[in-house]
């Protein structure tokens, strides 16, 4: 019996994401007075012994870099097996690109319940069972999802369960696993550099119509700049091309839960508000003092981005020294 | 080509959302029923397209959902595609609609399968991969762009912080979000056209139940907004520093 979670890297890199699902792995996993492991398939660059820190007491890796190329399903398949060897109670992933990927083919490979989008640790001593929060209807409500089965499978919202470091090692094995040969090959990657992921992100700064056009989104990745936070707009300023589909945050975007959330020229319709409001603080800039945002806002300012928005980034940046 | 385009009825975005039965239940009083957009949007629309371009195409819509979704399937069959498949049992989760679509699935010998990337109520993502796996075939999620090169599906998808070009044979999964096709409207003359396309129902095969939403709630109100007068932005920029500490 274990917990195990599944560290997603980029480029040789562990994602923040994944160090956020170890500790919530191993909080759970002392809930439940069993170990947390993982399992790294594919090369990456970091002590992974130092994991342990993050309170994993073992780690396993198969190390064939042919897994860094690998589909979902070869993937699936070595997980699910690992997972079965280890007698795995619960395999966690982050809810990220790959978690959507691999969590779903894995929990059907191990006949195991699934919770997408998790937010909390799991209620493991309820009347109910095993039941896990979850974000539904795309962030409007949460649900609690009872899990049914002996083996039971998560993935974890980024921004939801922080990583926490502290002492400890672990011990790291190789497992003498290769994949499958992929059906799918990646034929490119563009990644826009030196930006930060929105999902990743601790700080983001969003702008919508109220920014008049593209050319005027200096006064967002200004602010985002100096905050180190990543810029998203809203649906209308995707949908009328000015910034790139991948920006935008609400209901039918990407959901985020910084720790802030700068909303500036956007009014607050209900479906970009489902997008954005696990945010832990949320500052709303807006010229119409009737705006629905200011209502689900921390900090509100009324008045016009054009002269607020460079005020408030020199401010901040004399702050920051 | 033969293609499948999986569609859920869902809530309208502005629906407001409530429980009921003390919070065990989605309260559907007075919530108007959509094509979940993901499906409508993107799966179905580039199913459309594709067929456009190639008009040997076949496209099958599938929904499991009572027959309270033949409404929405009406819908979908006003904007393309040649006949529906309702699966004939209400949804409960992931695990149980994955299974019911497989079943039509292998049923029908699909080359491509669409659906939208998640469903706006229960937002799982799940059912893509899960029917994926069911099936024994690739499945690429949150595809934003396909296209058919050399009898290969060519998709981008996106990834943190960018995109990935994929290349895969059929048969293939893809799971479609925004940037995979342009929302388009139905012609009165589609929608009377779609009202003799069949709707074939099928019934459920034996799943097991493996999760089950046992209680809902709302997020927490904020305790209220702090307003700052424009002009004292430092004040602002001190609030975020000192009191909510965020940077």
């Amino acid at each position: 019996m274990s917990i195990l979670i599944y560290i997603d890297h980029a480029d040789g890199q562990i994602k923040k994401s994944a160090l956020e699902a170890i500790s919530y792995g191993a909080a759970l996993a002392k809930n439940l007075n069993t170990t947390a492991e993982a399992i790294v398939l594919g090369k990456v660059n970091e002590d992974l012994a130092g994991l342990g820190a993050y309170g994993l007491s073992a780690v396993h890796q198969a190390a064939d870099e042919a897994f860094d190329k690998a589909d979902a399903q070869a993937l699936a398949k070595t997980v699910a097996g690992v997972a079965g060897t280890l007698s795995a109670e619960v395999v966690i992933f982050a809810a990220n690109a790959n978690g959507i990927a691999l969590a779903p083919r894995v929990a059907v490979r191990l006949k195991a319940g699934l919770v997408s989008s998790a937010v909390a640790l799991p209620d493991t001593h309820t009347e109910a069972g095993f039941t896990v929060k979850k974000v539904v209807f795309s962030g409007k409500a949460f649900a609690h999802v009872k899990i049914n089965t002996p083996v039971k499978v998560i993935t974890l919202t980024g921004n939801s369960y922080p990583a926490q470091k502290a002492a400890g090692t672990a011990t790291v094995s190789q497992l003498d696993l290769h994949p499958d040969l992929s059906k799918v090959t990646i034929t490119g990657v563009q990644k826009v550099e030196g930006e930060v992921p929105l999902t990743e992100a601790e700080i983001v700064v969003s702008g919508g119509r109220g920014l008049k056009g593209p050319e005027n989104w200096n006064l967002i990745t200004d602010l985002a700049h100096v905050l180190h936070g990543a810029v998203a707009c809203s649906r209308p300023v995707a949908d009328d091309g000015w910034r790139p589909h991948h920006e935008h945050v609400g209901q039918t975007g990407i959901q985020i839960a910084p720790n802030l959330y700068i909303a500036i020229g956007i009014s607050g319709a209900i479906q970009h508000l489902g997008g954005v409001n696990r945010s832990k603080t949320i500052v709303v800039i807006n010229k119409d003092p009737e705006a629905p945002f200011f209502k689900a806002a921390d900090y509100g300012i009324i008045g016009d981005a054009f002269e607020v928005v460079p005020r408030l980034t020199e401010a901040i940046k004399a702050i920051k020294g | 080509m033969k293609i499948l385009v999986a569609v859920s009825k869902a809530p309208d975005t502005t629906a407001k959302i409530t429980f009921k039965d003390n919070n065990t239940a989605f309260n559907e009083d007075g919530v108007q029923w959509i094509v979940n957009p993901y499906d409508e949007w993107y799966a179905l629309v580039r199913a459309i397209e594709l067929k456009e371009a190639a008009p040997d195409t076949i496209i099958h819509l599938v929904s499991v959902d009572d027959s309270g979704a033949d409404v929405i399937l009406r819908k979908a069959l006003a904007l393309g595609g040649d006949e529906a498949i309702r699966v004939n049992i209400k949804p409960t989760d992931s695990f149980s609609v994955a299974s019911q679509l497989a079943a039509v699935a292998r049923e029908g010998a699909y080359d491509l399968i669409l659906t939208g990337k998640e469903t706006i109520d229960f937002n799982d993502g799940a059912v893509p991969g899960m029917l994926a796996e069911l099936l024994d075939i690739p499945c690429i999620p949150v595809a934003t762009k396909l296209t058919v090169e050399n009898g290969k599906a060519v998709v981008v998808k996106e990834i943190e912080g960018g995109e990935q070009t994929e290349e895969v044979a059929f048969p293939v999964l893809i799971s479609c979000a925004k940037g995979m096709a342009k929302q388009r409207m139905a012609g009165i003359r589609n929608v009377i056209a779609a009202r003799s396309k069949t709707i074939k129902v099928v019934e459920p095969v034996a799943v097991d139940r493996l999760t089950e939403a046992v209680s809902f709630e709302l997020p927490a109100a904020k305790t209220g907004v702090k307003m700052i007068e424009a002009g004292q932005e430092a004040e602002l920029a001190r609030l975020l520093h000192e009191e909510a500490k965020v940077f």
